[in-house]
């Protein structure tokens, strides 16, 4: 059957997508409006661009060349804990940042239990900031993502081929290289171009653990000229050269960007004959073991300080939480009425190319669109009393890509199982939606919902720009508690952080899966 | 050929699907139960489904009841159809999938709920009105799906292969069901099917479709009892 029978209409679809480029395009005016000032970068402005260039290179260098040998190891191994282990890979995706950093502080920090070890053996303690402390946040983020989709990568070469492969005797070398070797070579350019452009847009990172001139992302470097100097111009001329060159990354990424799936690597093992044992087998083991502590102490940290914290969390604190429940919340409803309609359109094209609409959210940086609707706004209203929607609707447009990633197929699955019966009966419209697409995506709706709210939770980035004392989010206040030195009370926040975070994505998540509908 | 009776017409129809090509120039008689069979890949459900409205033709038309329907929406074509599969919505009660064969509207007036209960009856599944497809075994699937066509009461029921995955004593009673419920509504049938043994349980004529042709319908029973050589070599 050649023709796609599934009446959806277009409308829906377009009018979402024009909003959304009319969203970016309206503060990309303001900025280049206000950068026909005339501002020429400077040096400071350079090294911020190579610094930027440099460290998400790295970062995804680095993560990706630590992947293979976790993932191979997780691929071969099976041991109590493995379901586990993968399924915690998945968590630092919606970790919040600030929390992060707060652990890796206490595990590598100035006073913390690495240095501590250095100290007794009488070695110099390392100090964390600058692009050491920029890396090793980065690689915390996107070691397990990049384990993650190598992994999900092998997991869908055949069980039969390993079979075929044991029963010819080849040794693990030739295995590799007849069969993980090309899988390899199909995901890992995917990979490092996520992570290069996610690492590009590196805002609360640098914010927390870079700094000075020789460790700032551009987009620190806008937030620094718009809060120290109010620099507007300068602002602009940054938030444009970070468009550009997330542009171009985006581009090129959005043919090697592999599906975005938490769940990715966690089918059924399949069963290998060709794991090396002997002293091999030790060093699968210790490569798992540093991975998981890697991964897991600076967690363990922050749920272990933050204990004795929550319960004496200073009233501000609750404050900022409610603020970032309703910012999740509302940016989990924008980001579905924005996604459904694009993904409706999107999945019964026939084209693809439509999808990149929903990648500009990879290339507009969170700070270029704060600043352009902070140009916008200020005139008119102080720009902090709208700093929950704006936060908000930045961060529903920084989750739209991923969104679109998870629904579009779970679109394109409905129509081809049910696209044919529904244009039989004259199902179309908004009864088409409601009783076809979303009973049948549910599950995808749940997961993005959830990444949304989580990301959407822990987000520390366009709201530094637009709040004041009364207007933060809870990571915005915990960013300030650490500024602050109140480590115990900023502890506490942090665990309430992580109990928001991964409970709004749960809640979203269990909500899509308990709907679930078996034929 | 264009006689008060003949319920479809399709008027020297060409599909052209890449390297794939049928041609057609056949009516059904209202009331007709026709079989379409063939060798795999000869274009059996490619024939349905241009019949259906979800393949375009290259060129001819198709008339239903004496009106031009080449270009109208599957669902206004006055026809009701079953695919090979999936022909239930997995989220919704065998009722709420019948009723959508009354208006494609969830909210029924009391009466429609009645007539969705007694088709639902008729085919056998009273008391199942609430189950989901998961809580039907496949042969009851089929009923719940025949019982929509009989509350869509079409002219023309069309049917690609729909209980391929039955078996055989199960697919024979399907077959007479499709016979009730065309015998109810008075509506012509044209199915899909592999087995040369429910042509000669369930159809009156048989299309035959080998070599990018699809021919005239033809007595079923002259037909199977004396094949031509292309039909001999295919029944083997």
């Amino acid at each position: 059957m050649a023709a796609s029978p599934v009446q959806i209409s277009r409308l829906g679809g377009i009018g979402a997508a024009t909003l959304v480029v009319a969203l970016i395009a309206a503060a990309l005016g303001a900025v280049a409006w206000r950068a026909e000032g005339g501002y020429s970068l400077g040096p400071a402005d350079w090294a911020a661009v190579r610094f930027t260039l440099w460290q998400a290179f790295l970062s995804a260098l680095i993560s990706v060349a630590l992947a293979v040998p976790v993932a191979r190891a997780l691929a071969r191994r099976r041991f109590v804990g493995r379901g586990v282990l993968i399924a915690l890979l998945g968590a630092p995706f919606i970790l919040p940042v600030i929390v992060a950093v707060l652990g890796i502080l206490a595990v590598f920090g100035r006073g913390g239990w690495v240095n501590q070890l250095l100290g007794h053996w009488g070695f110099e303690p390392l100090s964390i900031y600058g692009l050491g402390g920029v890396l090793l946040a980065h690689v915390f983020f996107n070691l397990p993502l990049a384990t993650r989709l190598i992994l999900q990568g092998w997991q869908g070469i055949p069980a039969e081929r390993f079979r075929l492969a044991a029963q010819l005797g080849l040794t693990p070398r030739i295995v590799f290289r007849v069969l993980e070797w090309p899988v390899l070579l199909r995901v890992v350019p995917g990979a490092l171009a996520l992570i290069f452009v996610i690492c590009l847009a590196s805002f609360a990172v640098a914010l927390t653990l870079g700094g000075g001139p020789r460790a700032t992302t551009i987009e620190l470097a806008i937030y620094q000229a718009f809060l120290f100097d109010f620099d507007l111009g300068r602002a602009a001329m940054l938030s444009l050269m970070q468009l550009g060159m997330a542009g171009a990354a985006a581009v090129l990424a959005l043919w090697l960007v592999p599906q975005v799936s938490l769940t990715g690597g966690m089918g059924r093992m399949v069963r290998r004959w060709d794991a090396p044992t002997g002293v091999l087998r030790w060093v699968d083991a210790a490569l798992i073991a540093l991975a998981a502590a890697f991964l897991l102490v600076p967690l363990l940290s922050v749920v272990l300080s933050g204990l004795p914290g929550i319960t004496a969390l200073p009233a501000n604190v609750f404050r900022a939480a409610w603020s970032s429940i309703w910012v999740s919340c509302v940016s989990v409803c924008v980001l579905l009425a924005l996604a459904l309609p694009m993904a409706g359109w999107i999945g019964t094209s026939r084209r693809g190319g439509v999808e990149a609409a929903g990648l500009l959210g990879f290339a507009a940086s969170p700070l270029m669109i704060g600043t352009g609707w902070f140009i916008l706004i200020y005139p008119y209203v102080a720009p902090s009393s709208l700093a929950l929607p704006v936060t908000a609707l930045v961060n529903a447009l920084m989750a739209l890509p991923f969104a679109l990633r998870i629904l579009v197929p779970g679109v394109r699955d409905v129509v081809a199982a049910q696209g044919r019966l529904s244009a039989a009966l004259g199902l179309r419209g908004w009864r088409l939606w409601l009783w076809v697409i979303l009973p049948g995506v549910r599950p995808q709706v749940g997961f993005a919902a959830g990444l949304a709210a989580a990301l959407s939770m822990g987000d520390l980035g366009v709201i530094a720009l637009f709040a004041d004392q009364d207007h933060a989010t809870l990571p915005l206040q915990m960013y300030r508690l650490m500024g602050a030195y109140q480590m115990q009370a900023a502890a506490g926040a942090a665990l309430l952080l992580i109990l928001l975070a991964f409970g709004a994505f749960w809640i979203c998540d269990a909500w899509g899966r308990r709907g679930a509908v078996s034929e | 050929m264009l006689g008060g009776d003949v319920v479809l017409y399709l008027n020297d129809i060409l599909i052209e699907l890449g390297d794939f090509s049928l041609r057609a120039d056949l009516s059904v008689p209202a009331g007709r139960k026709v079989a379409i069979i063939g060798p795999s890949g000869a274009g059996k459900s490619t024939l349905v489904g241009a019949v259906a409205g979800f393949v375009p033709l290259a060129r001819g038309a198709v008339t239903m009841q004496g009106k031009d329907i080449t270009h109208v929406a599957p669902d206004k074509r006055g026809m009701a159809m079953l695919f090979q599969d999936g022909n239930l919505f997995p989220h919704l009660t065998a009722a709420q999938n019948v009723g959508l064969g009354l208006r494609p509207a969830l909210r029924l007036t009391a009466e429609e709920q009645g007539q969705v209960r007694d088709a639902l009856a008729r085919v056998g599944l009273a008391g199942f009105e609430d189950r989901t497809p998961a809580n039907l075994s496949g042969g009851q699937q089929s009923r719940a799906a025949l019982a929509r066509m009989l509350v869509q009461g079409q002219p023309l029921m069309l049917l690609d292969e729909p209980f391929a995955a039955l078996g055989p004593a199960l697919r024979d009673e399907m077959l007479d069901l499709v016979g009730t419920v065309a015998a109810d509504t008075g509506a012509a049938v044209m199915m899909v099917t592999h087995a040369p043994q429910d042509v000669r349980r369930f159809a009156d004529d048989v299309i035959f479709v080998e070599g990018g042709r699809a021919h005239a319908p033809q007595a079923a029973e002259a037909l199977m009892d004396n094949p031509p050589p292309a039909l001999k070599a295919y029944l083997g």
